[in-house]
């Protein structure tokens, strides 16, 4: 296990490294953000200046290599734009995001497992069938489309939820956290549940086809025969073999509902890392969109982990690490 | 053609489900629309010179003015006053081009590494595998905007991040189909007889690991499309010349508030039919493909 953990740790620094190296020398190339920042009107030497103070007068390699020093000890460059260390601006809207993420995430689940349980445990039903072709339709919505309807319907034409931003804060050991005020929760209702919907559709399909499966085992029938109620074949010994799968994919899919976000926050003006990151890139604000890079990179590979370990410690079957 | 044959045998298994007929149906009507949009649509929305100012976003139903082909803007205007009809049959051609393209790409380079990782094994295999694993550890949607703001914009580099992001799915299930394929005796006939490693490769094991590619690539067209709409839909997609269906969304984004949803929902609606039907196609060829399943 610990020597497992040692190599993932130190092919995700590879990652890390590789990346940042790519998008450093990209960004280098796609445009000169001293055009961007400076004022249209400034002369020649007002922009030496500019790129003087902003370090952007040094050769790429030397620049790179003063990012990577810097990077060692926890600090990933300063914003053109903010004026701040990338890290900070970056931190200061991580609570936003994954607010929402674990709101959709949620959502998703809350609704998924019971739905994707019916769906099959009874496969023909009319209701299950109703439930399925609703997940298609789930899988097929392009969610940006989908952010737009609902706010359409939510907010212009009924004026039941807020359509942008977030709602007040309130501070929790530090952290500013908004869904524990029912304002704050009304104007994440909208988002999450844009978020939440292409998640719903792919824990129903996952749950379903799980049970369809397990329910033709010899155990499901074994439990049966030993006359246990229904309730009890299902929620417990099911719902045990079902976990192990659903965690997983659930792990992972909160990585990609936080990339997801980046959607999602542009559509609803939700200041969370992800707008920032737009906003980033059009700015060409190299060191925010390097930074959020490193520290999204770094929370997949911590949910990734995490994930390999939960596996294997719900199912004894699995042996990370072992030799193939 | 005797009645057994298996593209016979292949078609009434797939119409055994209503849903993927109707969805074959719409998937046929959207390529046809899309592949003869110039003769069908209204207007041509390219034309700058034809565009009314004075009809700008006008409700659908409305009269048309001189230059269409048809008397009412059937689906309203845009902020240009250009017919959206004609807008989102241009654009559906946009959005359908651009997906399948990188898709028929994805798919040769996907498919030939996996094969040839799996024919090949050692080192080749385990480096590709590596470089694959970890790329799908990634969200689509991150690695493509992530190279968006990295290559620029333009169609091309659209492209190259739609490839970028699918190839490692093919390179898998390919791997995957030829490992199963490599291990049985025609590979090993076809070895004894001294045949070239290319030729097995392309001749043998390639075609015979076709049928998970094939249902792979449909779930992998039709997440293309979606994500290609989203980048536009971002402001990082395709040139604003020729809007793709995406684009003509965002387009519409700044109207919604004040009610005039046509100019988003519409183009929308296109891009649903659009990926729907590619999914309700792929989700009954994945049940009549799966050797699994097989009667």
């Amino acid at each position: 296990m610990g020597v497992y953990a040692l190599r993932r740790l130190a092919q995700s620094l590879v990652v890390l490294f590789v990346t940042s190296g790519l998008v450093f020398a990209g960004l280098y190339l796609v445009g000169d953000p001293v055009e961007i920042l400076v004022n249209p009107n400034a002369d020649q030497e007002e922009k030496l200046r500019t790129a003087a103070a902003l370090g952007l007068d040094r050769p790429l390699l030397h620049q790179y290599a003063i990012f990577l020093k810097g990077a060692f000890s926890g600090d990933l460059g300063r914003s053109f734009v903010f004026g701040q260390p990338a890290l900070e601006v970056i931190l200061e809207r991580m609570p936003a995001t994954l607010e929402l993420a674990f709101l959709a995430m949620l959502i998703s689940v809350a609704l998924g497992i019971p739905l994707g349980l019916y769906a099959g445990l009874r496969p023909h039903a009319l209701g299950s069938r109703a439930i399925m072709a609703g997940s298609i339709l789930g899988f097929s919505l392009p969610t940006f489309w989908v952010g737009l309807l609902l706010i359409l319907v939510f907010a212009v034409q009924l004026g039941w939820l807020p359509s942008t931003g977030r709602g007040p804060t309130e501070a929790v050991l530090g952290v500013p956290l908004s869904l524990l005020t029912w304002e704050g929760l009304r104007h994440a209702l909208l988002p999450a549940t844009n978020l939440a919907l292409f998640k719903l559709s792919l824990i129903i399909r996952l749950v379903r086809a799980q049970v369809r499966e397990q329910a033709l085992l010899d155990y499901v029938k074994f439990a049966r025969a030993k006359g246990l109620p229904r309730s009890r074949v299902v929620g417990v010994h099911l719902m045990k073999n079902i976990l192990i799968p659903l965690v997983t994919v659930i792990g992972l899919e909160l990585g990609s509902v936080i990339a997801f976000a980046i959607v999602t926050e542009s559509i609803f003006a939700w200041p969370g890392m992800g707008k920032l990151v737009i906003d980033s890139i059009f700015q060409l604000d190299r060191p925010v969109v390097v930074a959020y890079l490193m520290v999204t990179v770094f929370l997949f590979i911590c949910i990734n982990l995490v994930v390999d370990l939960l596996y294997s410690a719900l199912d004894p079957r699995v042996r990370l690490g072992a030799a193939k | 053609m005797n009645r057994d044959s298996p593209l016979a045998r292949f078609a009434r298994d797939f119409s055994e489900s209503r849903l993927a007929l109707a969805g074959l149906g719409l998937l046929a009507g959207v390529l046809l629309l899309a592949l003869f949009a110039p003769w069908i649509a209204p207007q041509n929305p390219y034309d700058l010179a034809k565009l009314d100012l004075l009809d700008a976003r006008l409700p659908p139903g409305s009269k048309a003015g001189p230059g269409l082909t048809l008397s009412m803007y059937a689906l309203g205007t845009d902020g240009q006053g250009r017919d959206m009809l004609s807008a989102i049959l241009y654009g559906l051609r946009v959005s359908l081009t651009v997906g399948v393209t990188s898709g028929v790409i994805a798919l040769t380079i996907g498919a030939l590494a996996g094969v040839l990782a799996a024919y090949l094994g050692g080192r080749f295999e385990q480096l590709l595998m590596r470089v694959v694993d970890i790329q799908l550890g990634f969200p689509a949607i991150l690695v493509a905007l992530i190279l968006i703001a990295v290559l620029g914009r333009g169609t091309d580099k659209v492209i190259v991040a739609l490839v970028t992001v699918q190839w490692a799915y093919y390179a898998r299930t390919a791997r995957s189909a030829a490992l199963v394929e490599r291990g049985k005796e025609y590979i090993e006939a076809a070895r004894g007889l001294g045949l070239s490693p290319a030729r097995i490769v392309l001749k043998h094991l390639l075609p015979n690991a076709l049928p998970p590619l094939i249902v792979v690539a449909t779930v992998q067209v039709a997440h293309a499309i979606a994500l290609e709409a989203t980048l536009s839909f971002l402001g990082l997609g395709l040139p604003t010349t020729e809007p793709s269906l995406g684009l003509l969304i965002a387009n519409g984004y700044e109207y919604l508030l004040s009610g005039k949803y046509w100019i988003s929902v519409y183009p929308g609606v296109a891009l649903l039919a659009t990926i729907l039907s590619i999914n309700l196609v792929g989700d009954q060829l994945r049940d009549v493909l799966n050797p699994r399943l097989a009667k």
